[in-house]
C-alpha cells in the first residue's frame, strides 16, 4: 500500500483481502470498540445531545444554501486582515496554486497540519514530483508516513497499526526523513510518543511554510479553525513564516456563535473528550506573532456538484468526526483502504462518489459498501441520513439518471455490468405484480424442494451465500396456498393490477 | 377493526409457518384477520439496490392492496420499514393511508391491541437480536423484549454486541460476500456463547442468514421467529 488512491478494486475485491487479514481484523475491533464505548458515554452526559445534533444539522443545511454568499463575505475579511484567497476548481488546479506559493518562498521543506483536504487532493504527492517534502506532524500521519502507507481512518489514519507494527516503523524509517529513533526503542507509548517529539521537534524549528487544513472558517471575521489533540498543529500553525491552508467551502459557518454548537459535538463525537485539548484560530496575518504571510486556497473540487443533489447535499454537512467508522460493522471487517479514498467508512461511501463521480469501477462500487444498518445515521453528530444518500446514490449507478458534473446538468448511463442485475430485478418486479404467474413459481420451487442444494456451490452470484452459509428450502406449501385451502379463497380478489404489462 | 395480514415473499415462499403463526396469534387475541391476495413483495429488493423505478408500481400494488382495512400487520421489520420510511420518497399521496396503518406485529400487539402477555407458552433459554431495521427505522426498542420475557416458561438471556447488524442487508449479503460472511461469523460466535436454545429476531430475512451461518457451523441453536414463541400456548404449544 503506498502513494496513491487511484487505480485500486473495487470495494468487495479489497474488502476480500482485508477481511481475512486477522492482524488487521484485531486491530481494528480493539481500537473501533474502545472509541465507540466511550463516545457513547460522552454523549450521554449532555442532557440536550438530540438539540445540539439538530441546530448544527439547521446550521450547515442553512450556510449550504447560501454558499455562494458567505464564501465571498469569507474572502473579504480575509483579505481585510491581509491573508491572500485562491479559489481551486478541482485538485489539479489546487496542487499548481499551493506548489507555486511554496516555490515563491524559495523553500523545499514544508510542515503538514493532518489536513483531510490535502490528501483528498493528493498534495504531497504533487509536491514531492516539484522537488518539495512535506512532512506530516500528526502523530498518527507520521506512522503512515514513514509506512510509505495511506491514511486508513478520518481521525486516526493510523488505525490499522498496533503498537508493535509503529515500534517497526520507527526503529526502520525515522533516519531516512530526519532525526532517527533511539536504540532500543521499546512499544510502550510514552517511549513511541517521545521518539517522534523529539523527531518533530526538529522540523517544527526548521520550518519555513506550514500547509493545513481547517475544520471551520468563519465567514464573519475571516477566521480559520483548526480543533486537535497533540498541539502539534498549533506549531505548524505559528511557528512558520508562511502558512498556506486548503480548506473545502463547505467548512465556512457564517458567525463564531455557531462555533458553540459544533466545539461540543465535535470531540464527543470524534475523540470522546468533553472538549478537543487544543483549538487554535487564525485571522489573516498579526505584525510580530505567528506567519506574517497567509494564504487560503478555496477547494471546490466536486463540492458545488454535490451540493446540486437535493438527496445528497447531506453529505456536505459532515464535520469529520468519523463517528460513523468507528460505529460501522463493515468499516470494522474491510478496513479503511478498501474504500479508496481518503474518506472511508459510512461518509466516505457517500461522499466519494458524490465527488469523483461514479464511472470507475471502485466509485460505483462504494454506495453498495453498507447493509443499510442505520448505525451511522443514530451517532451522526450532523445527522446525515447516510442510509438514504446511499440508497439514493445506488439509483444513480444502477439507473443512471441526470447530475451536475462541473456545474452542467449531464445525463449518466447506469454503470457498466448492472444489465444481468437490472434483468433480474426487472423480471423479479413483474413477478411480483403478477401474483398469479408468482403462486405458479412458488409451487415449481416447493416441488422441486428436494432437488434443492443446502451447500453445494450454486452458479453465479448464489455463489457467494452458498460459500459460508446454508440454503432455506422452499416451504412445502406457500402461506399463500395455506391460506386458499384452510379459508377459502380472499376477497377481494387479485383482478384489477393483473392487467397490463405493470 | 378490520386487520389484514401482510406477509412478504420471504415469509411466504420460505417460512409458511410464521404466517400461519400470526394468524394463530392474532385470532387468540380476538382479532379478525384477512388476506388480501393482491398482496405481493414490498419492492424493498428493488429500492434497496436502487432499482427506484421497478419499486414504484409494487408500493402502488401494496397501496391498492390493502385500501380501506383500519391495520395491516406485517411480521417482518424491514418490510414495515420499507413501507413507512420508504413509500412517502416513492409516492406520498398515493401511498399515504397505507403507510399510516402498517404495523410491525410487535408494534401491533404493544401500541394498537396494548397488551404484552400474550398467553403464550415457550419452555426454552431465548436470546433476541434486535434487527437493524425494527431497532433504527421503526424504533421498536423494547417492545419485543417486553413481549418476550412475558411468554411462561422462557428465559431470555443477553445477547453481546445485539445491535451490530448480523451481515444479511438484502443485496448486500450477495454483493459483498466476504464482509456479510464475516459479520455474520461474529454474530453466530456471539448467540453461540450464550448457549440459548433459540435465537429469534422480528425478520426471518435476517434469520434466514444467522440460521444458515450456525447451520454451516454445526451449532444447535434453532433461528425462530418471534411470532412462532408467541403463538404457542401450554395447550396447544407450537
Amino acid at each position: 500500500m503506498s502513494g496513491t488512491y487511484l487505480g485500486m478494486p473495487s470495494f468487495p475485491k479489497a474488502a476480500a483481502a482485508s477481511t481475512r487479514d486477522m492482524r488487521l481484523r484485531g486491530n481494528l475491533r480493539h481500537a473501533t470498540g474502545t472509541i465507540r464505548a466511550k463516545r457513547a458515554q460522552a454523549v450521554s452526559e449532555l442532557g440536550d445531545w438530540d438539540g445540539l445534533r439538530s441546530a448544527g444539522a439547521a446550521l450547515k443545511d442553512r450556510t449550504l444554501r447560501h454558499l455562494d454568499r458567505y464564501l465571498v463575505q469569507l474572502e473579504s475579511a480575509v483579505t481585510a486582515a491581509g491573508g491572500q484567497v485562491h479559489w481551486a476548481r478541482d485538485a489539479e488546479e489546487a496542487n499548481r496554486i499551493v506548489t507555486d506559493l511554496v516555490r515563491e518562498t524559495g523553500e523545499t521543506d514544508v510542515v503538514k497540519v493532518k489536513s483531510m483536504a490535502t490528501q483528498e487532493i493528493g498534495l504531497n504527492d504533487a509536491l514531492a514530483k516539484a522537488g518539495i517534502s512535506a512532512y506530516e506532524t500528526d502523530l498518527a500521519e507520521l506512522i503512515v508516513q514513514l509506512g510509505d502507507d495511506l491514511p486508513s481512518h478520518i481521525l486516526v489514519p493510523a488505525i490499522h497499526r498496533n503498537r508493535d507494527q509503529i515500534r517497526d516503523i520507527f526503529r526502520e524509517r525515522m533516519g531516512d526523513w530526519g532525526r532517527a529513533a533511539p536504540r532500543g526503542l521499546s512499544d510502550d507509548p510514552s517511549e513511541l510518543a517521545e521518539a517522534a517529539r523529539l523527531h518533530l521537534r526538529e522540523k517544527f524549528l526548521d520550518a519555513k511554510v506550514g500547509i493545513s487544513g481547517a475544520n471551520f472558517m468563519v465567514a464573519e471575521t475571516g477566521t480559520l479553525v483548526v480543533v486537535e489533540s497533540e498541539g502539534n498543529g498549533r506549531m505548524c500553525l505559528t511557528l512558520p513564516e508562511t502558512l498556506i491552508s486548503v480548506v473545502g467551502i463547505e467548512k465556512t459557518v457564517p458567525t463564531w456563535q455557531d462555533l458553540e454548537v459544533f466545539l461540543q459535538t465535535l470531540p464527543r463525537s470524534s475523540t470522546a473528550e468533553r472538549m478537543n485539548p487544543y483549538t487554535s484560530t487564525w485571522t489573516g496575518t498579526t505584525d510580530e506573532d505567528g506567519p506574517s504571510v497567509f494564504h487560503l486556497v478555496l477547494l471546490d473540487n466536486g463540492r458545488t456538484d454535490a451540493l446540486a443533489d437535493t438527496v445528497g447535499r447531506q453529505a456536505l454537512r459532515c464535520i469529520r468526526c468519523s463517528a460513523c467508522l468507528n460505529v460501522c460493522p463493515v468499516y470494522e471487517r474491510a478496513g479503511g483502504h478498501a474504500y479508496g479514498s481518503a474518506y472511508p467508512g459510512p461518509i466516505g461511501a457517500i461522499l466519494t462518489p458524490q465527488l469523483r463521480g461514479v464511472q470507475s469501477e471502485l466509485d460505483a462500487s462504494l454506495p453498495y459498501a453498507s447493509s443499510l444498518c442505520g448505525a451511522c445515521y443514530e451517532v451522526c453528530p450532523v445527522a446525515i441520513d447516510i442510509p438514504e444518500v446511499l440508497v439514493h446514490l445506488r439509483e444513480r449507478v444502477s439507473e443512471g439518471g441526470t447530475v451536475s458534473v462541473r456545474g452542467r446538468k449531464t445525463t449518466i448511463e447506469p454503470a457498466k455490468g448492472h444489465a444481468a442485475e437490472r434483468a433480474v430485478m426487472r423480471a423479479a418486479r413483474w413477478a411480483f405484480d403478477h401474483p398469479r404467474a408468482l403462486r405458479t413459481g412458488q409451487r415449481l420451487a416447493s416441488r422441486a424442494r428436494r432437488l434443492t442444494p443446502r451447500r453445494l456451490p450454486l452458479p453465479g452470484p448464489g455463489r457467494a451465500w452458498s460459500d459460508s452459509r446454508d440454503l432455506p428450502r422452499p416451504a412445502p406449501e406457500s402461506f399463500r396456498d395455506w391460506w386458499r385451502r384452510t379459508r377459502g379463497e380472499e376477497a377481494p380478489a387479485e383482478g384489477r393490477l393483473e392487467g397490463g404489462d405493470g | 377493526m378490520r386487520v389484514a395480514l401482510f406477509i412478504t415473499c420471504i415469509n411466504d415462499a420460505l417460512y409458511p409457518r410464521t404466517g400461519r403463526a400470526v394468524v394463530t396469534l392474532l385470532e387468540r387475541l380476538g382479532v379478525e384477520v384477512g388476506f388480501p391476495a393482491a398482496q405481493s413483495c414490498c419492492g424493498q429488493p428493488q429500492f434497496n439496490t436502487g432499482y427506484h423505478s421497478e419499486a414504484a408500481p409494487l408500493a402502488r400494488r401494496y397501496a391498492d392492496a390493502f385500501h380501506g382495512y383500519d391495520h395491516v400487520v406485517v411480521p417482518s421489520g424491514s418490510c414495515a420499514a420499507m413501507v413507512r420510511d420508504n413509500y412517502p420518497r416513492i409516492d406520498e399521496e398515493a401511498t399515504r393511508e397505507a403507510v399510516a396503518g402498517t404495523y410491525e406485529l410487535t408494534e401491533f400487539l404493544v401500541d394498537v391491541l396494548g397488551v404484552t402477555d400474550v398467553g403464550a407458552y415457550y419452555p426454552h433459554t431465548v436470546t433476541y437480536h434486535p434487527t437493524c431495521h425494527g431497532l433504527r427505522m421503526l424504533g421498536l426498542g423494547d417492545r419485543p423484549r417486553r413481549l418476550l420475557q412475558a411468554v411462561k416458561g422462557l428465559r431470555l438471556v443477553e445477547l453481546e454486541g445485539a445491535e451490530e447488524c448480523c451481515g444479511f442487508g438484502g443485496t448486500f449479503a450477495v454483493k459483498n460476500p466476504d464482509v456479510s460472511a464475516a459479520m455474520g461469523a461474529d454474530k453466530a460466535r456471539h448467540i453461540e456463547e450464550t448457549d440459548a436454545e433459540t435465537v429469534c429476531t422480528v425478520d426471518n430475512s435476517c434469520l434466514m442468514h444467522i440460521g444458515g451461518t450456525l447451520s454451516r457451523r454445526g451449532s444447535a441453536t434453532r433461528p425462530v421467529h418471534i411470532a412462532e414463541i408467541l403463538a404457542g400456548t401450554e395447550e396447544a404449544p407450537l
